[in-house]
């Protein structure tokens, strides 16, 4: 049967708002969107891009699941409009390992046990990140606080921290 | 969830974004930090028809330290700015203290002070901090430059006293005389909740004797607590024990706080009185050293 029960009826928006044409360098790479404002960074990682390493929580800025680096700042990308990141620089989850290789954070993650159902962990991974550029021997309590605006609903957070040191003590070393 | 539909300009001078918001007529919001309007818009609490972006407007990021002591923080400069600047932690020890409480680490390298003061949320550490410090706001609109002391900024909860075709560009906190000395503490049941109760304190010193204080509550009120009339018993006396009881007493009865799930109004009263004794005790210790 050719003819179909249903047909969509497209609804004119009451305004008229017009696309804007982004071009956002993500992960090392230009990426070029025509996006509506109101379109959120996280949605346009996750939808438009295909990156669904970013993970939407809470959508409510309190999580940080969604955590990216934003010229190199940890983001919440819930919490920031995609056009807002045209010409400049994000960096998601899907950015720290090479083909190769796992990113030091990522290995102390895994050695360290600091996840449990994961869910949190890109956000984790990112906002170590952050920290370790700025500070590359933080103490315990230094990475609690950087870590601070970063959920785990598995309660995991001994061994996230654990991981974190773990990973800033390779990345001393690997840098010697 | 999605803001509804606006529309979005990014304007490259202060003049431009004020031409956009003049010709809104009211029904566009600015956008700086974004750390409470995109919660809000995503909420749809608000739904403005345009946002103006002042993210790409040069000239606003700047921490600076007049000849005399005079602080100005800019419309664009991000919490995480005040918490990293040793300049901040060396010449204004309230907004030192108060800089790495404010949200949560993350939320602090996109929020901006100035954003935060114009939000004017009760529960706003910076609006205590300012008020405490006796600042003032730089707005800008289509006539030109005018000047609004904090106290008079805030209007009521999430009412500030811009009109909608004015821009704050900056806030200024004036010269201390004599040392700046005070602290800023913050009850949260974890990190990013609304404060149980916060204190700032502000403190004008020649040697032990204070010149001014200033002291401003925040989550123990349906507003800001301006409690500098307390404060100022303060002034010309020396920071002994007898006189930081006595000024903790002041400033708790100023307190207006409800009870609720972070704790009866009792235990909020009784976490001002300690804070405020705290920092003052601090700094009592401070100057002897």
């Amino acid at each position: 049967m050719s003819s179909s029960l249903f047909e969509e009826v497209q609804n004119t928006p009451s305004i008229d708002i017009p696309v804007r044409r982004v071009t956002i360098n993500v992960n090392g790479e230009p990426r070029t969107a025509d996006i509506e404002p109101r379109l959120l960074l996280a949605d346009l990682l996750r939808q438009g891009l295909k990156l669904t390493g970013t993970h939407k929580g809470c959508d409510t800025t309190n999580c940080g699941a969604c955590t990216v680096l934003f010229n190199g700042r940890p983001i919440k990308s819930c919490t920031m409009l995609a056009v807002q990141a045209d010409g400049h620089e994000v960096q998601t989850v899907e950015g720290l390992a090479t083909p190769s290789e796992l990113h030091p954070i990522q290995e102390g993650f895994k050695q360290e046990h600091g996840l449990q159902c994961g869910f949190c962990t890109p956000g984790m991974m990112m906002a170590a990140k952050a920290l370790l550029e700025r500070n590359n021997n933080p103490t315990e309590d230094e990475v609690r606080w950087a870590l601070a605006g970063n959920l785990c609903r598995c309660t995991g957070y001994q061994n996230i921290v654990k991981a974190v040191l773990w990973a800033a003590e390779k990345m001393r070393a690997e840098s010697k | 969830m999605y803001p509804s539909r606006f529309a979005y300009e990014s304007p490259k001078t202060l003049e431009e974004a004020i031409a956009i918001l003049d010709a809104a007529n009211g029904d566009a919001k600015i956008l700086a930090g974004g750390q409470s309007l995109v919660p809000m818009l995503k909420l749809r609490f608000a739904f403005p028809e345009k946002i103006v972006d002042i993210n790409n407007i040069p000239g606003l990021n700047h921490i600076t330290f007049d000849a005399d002591g005079t602080l100005h923080i800019g419309a664009l400069v991000r919490h995480e700015e005040l918490e990293f600047s040793a300049e901040i932690a060396k010449k204004q020890p309230t907004i030192a203290a108060a800089a790495p409480l404010v949200a949560d680490p993350i939320v602090r390298t996109r929020g901006t002070f100035v954003g935060s003061v114009c939000h004017a949320d009760p529960q706003g550490d910076w609006a205590a901090a300012m008020i405490a410090l006796g600042g003032h706001i730089v707005i800008q609109g289509p006539k030109g430059k005018r000047t609004v002391e904090m106290k008079d900024f805030v209007l009521g909860p999430y009412t500030n006293a811009l009109n909608y075709n004015e821009i704050a560009i900056e806030a200024v906190i004036p010269a201390p005389q004599g040392a700046a000395k005070g602290g800023y503490l913050k009850l949260e049941r974890r990190v990013g909740d609304f404060a149980t109760a916060s204190v700032a304190v502000a403190l004008d010193m020649d040697g032990a004797k204070v010149l001014r204080a200033g002291i401003a509550l925040a989550g123990v009120g349906g507003k800001t607590i301006d409690a500098n009339d307390a404060a100022s018993f303060l002034v010309g006396k020396d920071l002994t024990e007898a006189n930081i009881n006595e000024v903790a007493d002041l400033v708790a009865a100023k307190a207006e706080p409800k009870s609720d799930h972070r704790g009866s109004s009792d235990y909020k009263r009784q976490i001002v009185r300690t804070f405020v004794k705290r920092i003052l005790s601090a700094n009592a210790t401070q100057k002897a050293a």
